[in-house]
């Protein structure tokens, strides 16, 4: 085998904040090589330092970080000590980055053109050059008409199109590395195949390297054939994708793997697996293994900080139980669970919804007409008590509209919704008020959900005071000591204010808030979404021990179709403010009939390792408008099955398994 | 673009007709009595008289008449006439207003000038001695009152220093430039008379100073926090990932974003200084609409205070036109 030739090596690369407190080191003594067209991804959760260790490379720094130490040498140079000058030539042009979050990537009062143009120029070719280029790339980015396209500006194009202009901005000087900092976190499951399937190609193509950094191991394993896992600023493991999924060498990576729930995996024992606590302060840093603290096969040697060694040719990983064993990490077996049919006892009912629409009327400029979005647009469902409801859906189908419907948070325009028997889709805000206590919801962002002025107590009594569930101040503390069990923080959390808590902590406030009032009905809206894997099962875990308990029954927005299938008893598809499909969720992901169902099973990635996704159904085009749907089928547009009459005719909702709903003129097809 | 042109010109026009029934209808049925303010006990107290002082002034018409009339004026041009100076209106204005608004203006311009580089650098060298030194203008700019600043001014810089003019537009002995639009910088470049141009400009600037210390205060810190805002922002960081220099982007990605608030206070801004002059008139006799306005009021000469109420409406409205075209420029998202 001959060497390939690296186009970056970083040695025992640090990276510190020198912050008021202290010195955090949140890259502490980082080595790794990529080879020329090669992809390796670097995988671990928010704090472990992957982006930062990009940010190094990419000299892109702010205080107070500042590299602290070691050596980056890109194409055999060393960049950490060029003049800034000097590393200016080569940022954009030899090396380049493109970030996460697409909405806020491109400067909103620029056309998307000039932007585009302004990154080749500064490098040398000429305006004219540059603008002929630029429109080549947005078309070979998939950008249609892209012509146009550069005469916009960023609000006038979707997230996945802005992304597709980042990665033309990236890929525009023809750069040796692509660094990609979760580049498509941001985006729904569907436009996230596409990119990641753009980026593929990229690195197929131009034989651009890629260093593809995410906290997702699926989206890693869609298009790395390497795999670096971070912790506590330093590398835990690193080597072939396939070889690393397969038998992680580190309890951390064997964690994140099993943190996750496998959309193609039958649901047996329905709680995750979990390591309890969290990262170490990066100020102070455990002496021995830092993973120690959380690991749940510690030993007396770990005390001591393991090296980062050869367990396998082209493994390393850095623990001391490693070894050569293939698998050395095991599963603790559990006490069986009660499965679903169990819970749900009785067949009883607890929200009915009949042709419930909700529009919205946008507001119309001076001259032009209001145009209205129809969020909703004729939904039934029947969720019966202690069942867990999920629905899915790309952005903009109608998931939060629903969700906050229900709750009557927004006034129906049409239907009829039953909570309990009771007609609550027309009933006055004083009819709603005492049911609200039998009504809540819990929300995606937790960082936003909190009032940052209330301390935990008082978020967790006004609930209580004003239900006048608890009598006087003794009675109401007690309460919120419990309700604080209940989600696993102590009474300690008490006087504190949500800023002191991490994303994952104030998720379970979210939750314990919503208990306080004893509801039936909770509305889970995209509740883990925000977070890291390992929290996610935690709060995943939660949410099903809680509904053990109290018997209580959810509406479970989400995107993540393995979550939604790991924990839903039934699942709803939503697509543009209409049902495509409803069924039991084991059958849903066996059998799924719709076309659009289809779609979204496969855009989700799962870990197969690269060149798994060339099997993918692949959806090209973005979805249409809720502001003005396709007519017939809503999905007609891009349904790969579409005859004549689906463009004519709305399919009417069919009934071809047990349990098992479809809107599809032709889903005998697919079944 | 034409369209919200279009659009908030109409705005413009609608609200200019609304200030208008506002501003009579304030003016009409305040307590006050014009006839008490303006004549004497003897004649106040003599009924034929009076009666006849009414008639001449049209103040026995119905309300709804008396707005017509006001209205049908103003399209002519026709203000009224100022019952305490005893000549039109508009006259009185004209007279008066180019002073003020040459004050203001030179302040504006001083404010922008000094305001917006000045917090441009403070964000760009954030938390050292230029930031700091920033910050120490700003607030000696904002708390400083109007009157002490014009005094202290005028005694270091007029009375020991002898470096700058004393009070006034002009020498005593200066002869204003032919009045072309009544602004005495404007007007002596267009009759190209250096002499009078220079002396006016002297004249100019310690009162535009003192009006604009706030003001640069103001829009020193606005500057400053919005372009720490947009320099947080992923394009910027995107634009140093392209290879940039930092200057460039400073100016073409972090600027134009952070100019939009700076865009809404400049607007106020603006306004203030105009309808704020009055403490600076009044310390360098400055012939401007300040005295005037605090005359019409003492005097309650409504047809005077009606129209200077009725500039400022329509100023603000302007100003306000200005600060969304602006708006529109800056950024394409307003613009549909």
């Amino acid at each position: 085998m001959t060497q390939p030739d690296p186009v970056l090596e970083v040695r025992d690369l640090r990276t510190w904040f020198y912050t008021d407190h202290g010195v955090a080191r949140a890259v502490d003594g980082v080595s790794f090589t990529v080879n020329a067209g090669e992809s390796v991804g670097i995988v671990g959760e928010s704090g472990c330092g992957k982006s930062v260790t990009a940010l190094s490379i990419m000299r892109l720094l702010e205080e107070p970080a500042r590299i602290a130490g070691g050596s980056i040498r890109f194409r055999g140079r060393d960049i950490v000590d060029m003049t800034p000058a000097e590393f200016r030539t080569l940022r954009g042009a030899e090396l380049a980055m493109v970030f996460q979050d697409p909405m806020t990537s491109l400067n909103p009062v620029l056309r998307i053109g000039s932007q585009l143009n302004e990154a080749m120029t500064v490098h040398g070719p000429s305006a004219a050059v540059a603008a002929r280029r630029g429109i080549a790339l947005l078309g070979s980015m998939g950008i249609t008409s892209p012509e146009r396209a550069v005469t916009s500006y960023p609000h006038q194009f979707s997230g996945g199109m802005r992304q597709r202009v980042v990665l033309a901005m990236g890929m525009s000087n023809e750069p040796a590395l692509l660094l990609a900092d979760e580049p498509t976190t941001a985006l729904d499951v569907t436009i996230q195949a596409q990119i990641l399937d753009l980026l593929q190609a990229l690195n197929r193509d131009f034989g651009t390297a890629i260093m593809l950094i995410s906290h997702d191991l699926g989206v890693i394993a869609t298009i790395c054939t390497r795999v670096i896992v971070m912790y506590a600023g330093e590398i835990v493991e690193q080597g072939p994708t396939e070889a690393v999924l397969a038998h992680p060498r580190h309890p951390y990576t064997w964690a994140l793997l099993n943190a996750r729930p496998g959309l193609d995996q039958e649901r047996g024992d329905r709680r995750l697996i979990t390591v309890e606590g969290t990262p170490p302060d990066p100020i102070a840093h455990p002496p021995g293994c830092r993973f120690a603290p959380r690991c749940p096969f510690r030993q007396p040697v770990c005390d001591e900080h393991p090296t980062l060694q050869a367990v396998a040719p082209d493994r390393l990983a850095r623990c001391w139980l490693a070894g050569e064993n293939d698998a050395p990490f095991v599963r603790q077996p559990r006490p069986p669970r009660p499965a679903v049919e169990e819970i749900v006892t009785a067949a009883e009912p607890i929200m009915e919804v009949r042709g419930l629409v909700k529009h919205f009327r946008l507001r119309g400029g001076f001259l032009s007409k209001p145009s209205v979005v129809r969020a909703v647009d004729g939904i039934d469902l029947t969720i019966q008590r202690g069942e867990i409801m999920g629905v899915v859906g790309e952005s903009g189908c109608g998931k939060s509209t629903l969700g906050r419907t229900l709750m009557r948070l927004y006034k129906p325009d049409r239907g009829s919704i039953k909570f309990a028997g009771q007609d609550i889709a027309n009933a006055s805000a004083a009819q709603i008020r005492p049911l609200r206590r039998r009504l809540q919801m819990v929300f995606q962002n937790p960082y936003a959900s909190l009032n940052p002025r209330m301390t935990v107590e008082s978020i967790l009594a006004e609930p209580l005071r004003f239900h006048g569930l608890t009598a006087g101040a003794a009675a109401t503390r007690a309460r919120v000591d419990e309700l604080l069990g209940l989600v696993g923080l102590g009474a300690a959390a008490r006087d504190r204010y949500p800023h002191e808590f991490s994303g994952g902590q104030r998720q379970r406030i979210s939750i314990a808030r919503a208990l306080a009032v004893e509801p039936d009905f909770i509305v889970a809206d995209e509740p883990i979404s925000a977070l890291d894997v390992n929290i996610q099962a935690q709060i995943v875990n939660l949410m099903m021990d809680l509904r053990e308990r109290f018997g209580l029954t959810y509406l479970f927005i989400a995107h993540d179709l393995a979550v939604v299938r790991h924990i839903c008893d039934r699942v709803m598809v939503l697509h543009l403010g209409q049902v495509a499909e409803i069924a039991p969720a084991d059958d849903l992901f066996t059998t799924p009939l719709h076309p659009y169902t289809r779609y979204l099973i496969s855009a989700q990635p799962a870990l197969h390792g690269p060149g798994a996704g060339s099997g993918r159904l692949k959806l090209t085009g973005e979805p249409a408008s809720a502001i003005d749907p396709p007519s017939g089928c809503r999905f007609h547009t891009r349904c790969p099955i579409a005859q004549p009459v689906c463009a004519r005719e709305a399919p009417p909702m069919r009934m071809l398994r047990p349990k098992h709903e479809v809107a599809c003129h032709f889903a005998e097809r697919l079944g | 673009m034409l369209r919200f042109l279009i659009a908030r010109t109409g705005a413009l026009v609608a609200m200019t007709l609304l200030a208008t029934l506002v501003v009579f209808l304030i003016a009409n049925t305040v307590p006050g009595d014009p006839v008490l303010a303006q004549l004497g006990d003897q004649a106040a107290s003599d009924p034929v008289f009076v009666a006849q002082w009414r008639h001449e002034y049209g103040l026995d018409r119905p309300l709804w008449e008396r707005y017509g009339i006001f209205v049908v004026g103003l399209l002519h041009g026709d203000l009224g006439r100022s019952i305490h100076s005893q000549r039109p209106v508009l006259d009185d204005v004209a007279e008066y207003g180019p002073a003020t608004l040459e004050l203001a203006s030179v302040s504006f311009i001083l404010t922008l000038a000094v305001g917006i580089p000045l917090g441009i650098l403070a964000a760009v060298k954030r938390d050292t001695w230029i930031d700091h030194l920033a910050r120490i203008v700003s607030l000696l700019g904002v708390s400083s009152p109007t009157f002490w600043l014009a005094f202290m001014l005028l005694a270091v810089f007029y009375g020991y220093l002898q470096a700058a003019p004393g009070p006034g537009r002009l020498d005593p002995i200066g002869l204003p430039p032919p009045t072309v639009t009544g602004a005495y910088l404007i007007d002596s470049v267009l009759a190209g008379d250096w002499d009078t141009f220079r002396d006016a400009a002297a004249h100019m600037v310690l009162p535009s100073i003192v009006l604009a210390s706030a003001t640069i205060g103001l829009i020193t810190r606005t500057t400053r926090a919005s372009m720490l805002e947009s320099i947080r922002q992923d394009y910027v960081r995107m634009g140093r990932a392209k290879g940039l220099k930092e200057s460039r982007v400073i100016m073409r990605h972090v600027l134009p974003n952070a100019l939009v608030p700076v865009v809404t206070l400049g607007g106020l801004a603006y306004a203030n200084l105009l309808t704020g002059a009055v403490l600076t008139e009044t310390v360098f006799s400055w012939p401007g609409l300040g005295r005037y306005t605090f005359l019409s009021a003492a005097a309650l000469d409504f047809p005077a205070i009606m129209a200077i109420t009725l500039l400022v409406a329509i100023t603000y409205l302007v100003v306000n036109l200005i600060t969304d075209i602006s708006y529109a420029l800056l950024d394409p998202r307003v613009r549909q």
